[in-house]
């Protein structure tokens, strides 16, 4: 019967580690990373392999891993990732992967991603690694953004032989994995690593330029075979209520930036981070629980409130999980309608309503609604909106791309209304995952190794 | 890195820097900012562009030490660690200087406000416009690159708080006098000039372009923390502006945001004067 059971990862205890920021989850020991792999019932058929976006062959690199051949075992999985030790730590597994789990029908599914995690990260440490030899084809290509979709589009575009630049607009490259994630879920010397080995296999990475005014994407076109699109969806939202202008109003961008990106949580840093007492983060995906874990971290009493209920909370499972653990405190079905302040503008409060539930919205996710006659007031210092975010366009200025209804770029099978140019990632679908991302900068790079090498037709 | 030529004091507190940035300038447009850093750590700090050579490469700065990072930057003499731009929109008379032709401009500047407005003055003089400039100081010591601007300006009025250089006064005295001139102005310098140089032209019902400078992060639309209160609705200054319309602005929201960091920004400046040492410290 103990099969039915994960092996769960060793983590910091919380009340020791919402106070640093160094990695939440200690990672799989050898033996327990074995006993896990020896649950994997090896399926003919495995159904976790469809659910992986980028089709990892599981049940192969697991059986690699009982062997105790992790070189092999990171073989198989780079076949389909090359950013396996960030996926393992930020994939929405249970959605994905270990939600189609045989084993998960009467049991616990195996922990695929902590697998993947441990194989990643023993490959590094051992120095496993091993680039593939590539021998130029004299095709150029441009990618805009480095994030994880730039960065897995550059990835498979350098295996294939094509001279790759990316450009980047702020001073490190990675964009959400360095700016976004925190340290505590993902260290930033996992990203540096998956950087260095992009840039080892001759990609070079053009930091500080903003494209569309340092060079517009028509000069892009004309000075590459390629051009890849992969912005993301950088602009945050605000909720448009009142006060909203307030000195203690932040986005949740802008917190994660300072502290991820600028380092405002050392003690000595040159970037500073407001100092609060409580803090409210509106919102229930990831980036809101980035959020406000950090803010605990800095000795805030950090608060999430959503407006809908648990169930409906939209981040991964596990970061839910260990916010609890952290003893962030969670308000469900309320939601502000005014930011209070004082004479100088800074925060005392929020006037807040109660929601409830109502049928479900397209999209299959349940609707919500203010109840007349709730509001009541919260006290605050600090108010972090964390409500998702919109596509920045800089990058396309002076160029005619078409865009979609909801100001996304147009794309089939990558590509967009101009000639050589593609995009993936959330700049095409909205905000969305890591994982998505990854799999929309591969997309791509399929389509243009197509069109430029005429390798790997479909049989269509 | 990027390799800087100059980087000297050229007024109390004023700093006059060169450095070769060859991205940065090859499509720069008068109006737009630049975000540097001096070190790896150092924080992400916007300036206005002051000058650029397109053939030599090199951009120049103007800035003002006011804290504890623009201390850092004033004491760095070899390389920049970061120089990200041209960031923000382009003056709107320099991208279409054909729609102004028949104005009469005015620049309003104060202070280093000074140094962006060279640029734009240049510009439209190559384009065969005569600009008029009042511009302002707290005292004569504090009048920057006066032979520049008078290189580039049809009139340049001077005016200093204490009476030092020019009139004394300030740049809206100047204005209230000379205002039935022109039809179009352009005004550059600490908010509170701009916003009394807006509340004067919108009496006299003269448009009014105004360049924010509100505090920054990533200055690419990413965090936000450069929003600002445009015709009533949330504008981002880094992607929206710099330069909006003075009329439309809420000046006094931006002023309370400019002191967010108050606090903090206190302690990082003792910090660095500490680590910095005795001889460097904001005067």
């Amino acid at each position: 019967m103990e099969d039915m059971k994960k092996i769960e990862m060793k983590t910091q205890d919380a009340p020791v580690r919402n106070h640093n920021f160094e990695e939440v989850s200690l990672g799989y020991t050898k033996k327990e990373a074995m006993d896990e792999a020896s649950r994997c019932l090896q399926c003919k058929v495995p159904k976790c392999v469809e659910g992986c976006p980028v089709n990892i062959k599981i049940p192969e690199f697991i059986a690699a891993l009982k062997e105790d051949n992790i070189l092999e075992a990171y073989r198989i999985i780079s076949e389909s990732s090359s950013l396996s030790a960030i996926c393992g730590r930020v994939c929405p597994q249970e959605r994905q992967c270990e939600a189609r789990c045989i084993r998960g029908i009467k049991g616990d599914s195996i922990a695929i991603g902590s697998l993947e995690r441990y194989v990643s990260d023993e490959a590094f440490k051992n120095g496993y690694e091993s680039l593939p030899k590539v021998s130029k084809i004299n095709k150029t290509v441009a990618i805009v953004g480095s994030g994880p979709a730039g960065l897995a589009c550059a990835y498979d575009l350098a295996k294939e032989g094509f001279d790759v630049t990316i450009y980047e607009v702020l001073h490190k490259a990675g964009g959400v994995l360095t700016y976004g994630i925190p340290e505590f879920r993902l260290p930033k010397e996992i990203v540096s690593a998956q950087i260095e080995k992009l840039e080892k296999l001759g990609v070079s990475i053009k930091t500080n330029i903003p494209i569309g005014n340092a060079i517009t994407l028509n000069e892009l076109q004309e000075e590459y075979d390629a051009v890849f699109i992969g912005t993301g969806a950088g602009l945050p939202r605000f909720m448009g209520i009142p006060g909203e202008d307030a000195s203690g109003v932040f986005s949740a961008n802008e917190i994660l930036s300072r502290i991820n990106l600028m380092g405002s949580f050392k003690k000595d840093a040159k970037t500073p981070i407001k100092h609060a007492k409580v803090a409210y983060v509106i919102g229930g995906g990831n980036v809101a629980m980035d959020a406000v874990r950090s803010l605990k971290r800095l000795g805030i009493d950090a608060h999430i409130m959503y407006r809908r209920s648990e169930e409906e909370l939209p981040a991964r499972q596990m970061e839910v999980i260990h916010a609890k653990e952290e003893e962030i405190e969670f308000h469900f079905l309320e939601n502000p309608v005014k930011i209070l302040v004082d004479e100088e503008n800074n925060v005392i409060g929020m006037e807040v309503v109660d929601m409830e539930l109502v049928e479900e919205e397209a999209g299959g996710r349940r609707g919500v609604r203010e109840i007349k006659h709730s509001n009541h007031e919260v006290s605050c210092d600090m108010v972090v909106m964390a409500l998702g975010t919109g596509p920045n366009h800089e990058a396309l200025k002076e160029s005619d791309i078409i865009l979609t209804e909801k100001k996304l770029i147009q794309v089939e099978n990558g590509k967009t209304s101009l000639d050589n140019v593609y995009a993936g990632g959330d700049v095409v679908t909205g905000s969305a995952t890591v994982i998505l991302a990854m799999e929309a900068g591969k997309k791509a790079a399929l389509e243009i190794i197509r069109r430029y090498t005429g390798k790997y037709q479909s049989d269509k | 890195m990027y390799e800087i030529l100059k980087n000297e004091k050229i007024a109390t507190n004023c700093y006059l820097m060169e450095v070769v940035a060859k991205d940065v300038i090859r499509n720069a447009k008068p109006g737009q900012f630049v975000i540097v850093m001096a070190k790896e750590d150092s924080e992400r700090i916007p300036l206005t562009i002051y000058d650029y050579d397109k053939d030599s490469d090199v951009l120049s700065l103007i800035y003002q030490v006011v804290g504890a990072s623009t201390l850092e930057l004033s004491t760095i003499s070899k390389n920049l660690f970061a120089v990200s731009g041209p960031l923000g929109k382009a003056n709107e008379i320099c991208v279409h200087p054909e729609l102004f032709k028949d104005k009469k401009i005015v620049y309003i500047a104060g202070g280093v406000g000074i140094a962006p407005v060279y640029p734009q003055v240049k510009y439209l003089k190559n384009h065969h416009f005569d600009i008029d400039i009042i511009y302002g100081a707290r005292e004569k010591e504090l009048l920057l690159i006066q032979d520049k601007i008078e290189s580039v300006a049809h009139k340049v009025f001077y005016v200093t708080d204490d009476g030092s250089y020019g009139d004394k006064g300030f740049v809206t005295n100047v204005l209230e006098r000379e205002i039935q001139n022109y039809d179009l102005c352009v005004t550059i310098g600490p908010l509170i000039m701009m916003k009394n140089v807006s509340e004067l032209t919108r009496k006299y019902h003269v448009k009014t372009i105004v360049s924010l400078n509100p505090l920054m992060v990533d200055g690419s639309g990413m965090c936000g923390a450069c929003r600002c209160e445009i015709e009533g609705k949330p504008k981002f200054a880094c992607i929206d502006g710099p330069e909006f319309d003075g009329h439309q602005v809420n000046f006094d929201l931006l002023i309370k945001r400019m002191h967010i960091y108050k606090e903090e920004e206190k302690e990082k400046l003792l910090q660095m004067e500490k680590d910095l040492g005795k001889d460097c410290e904001v005067e």
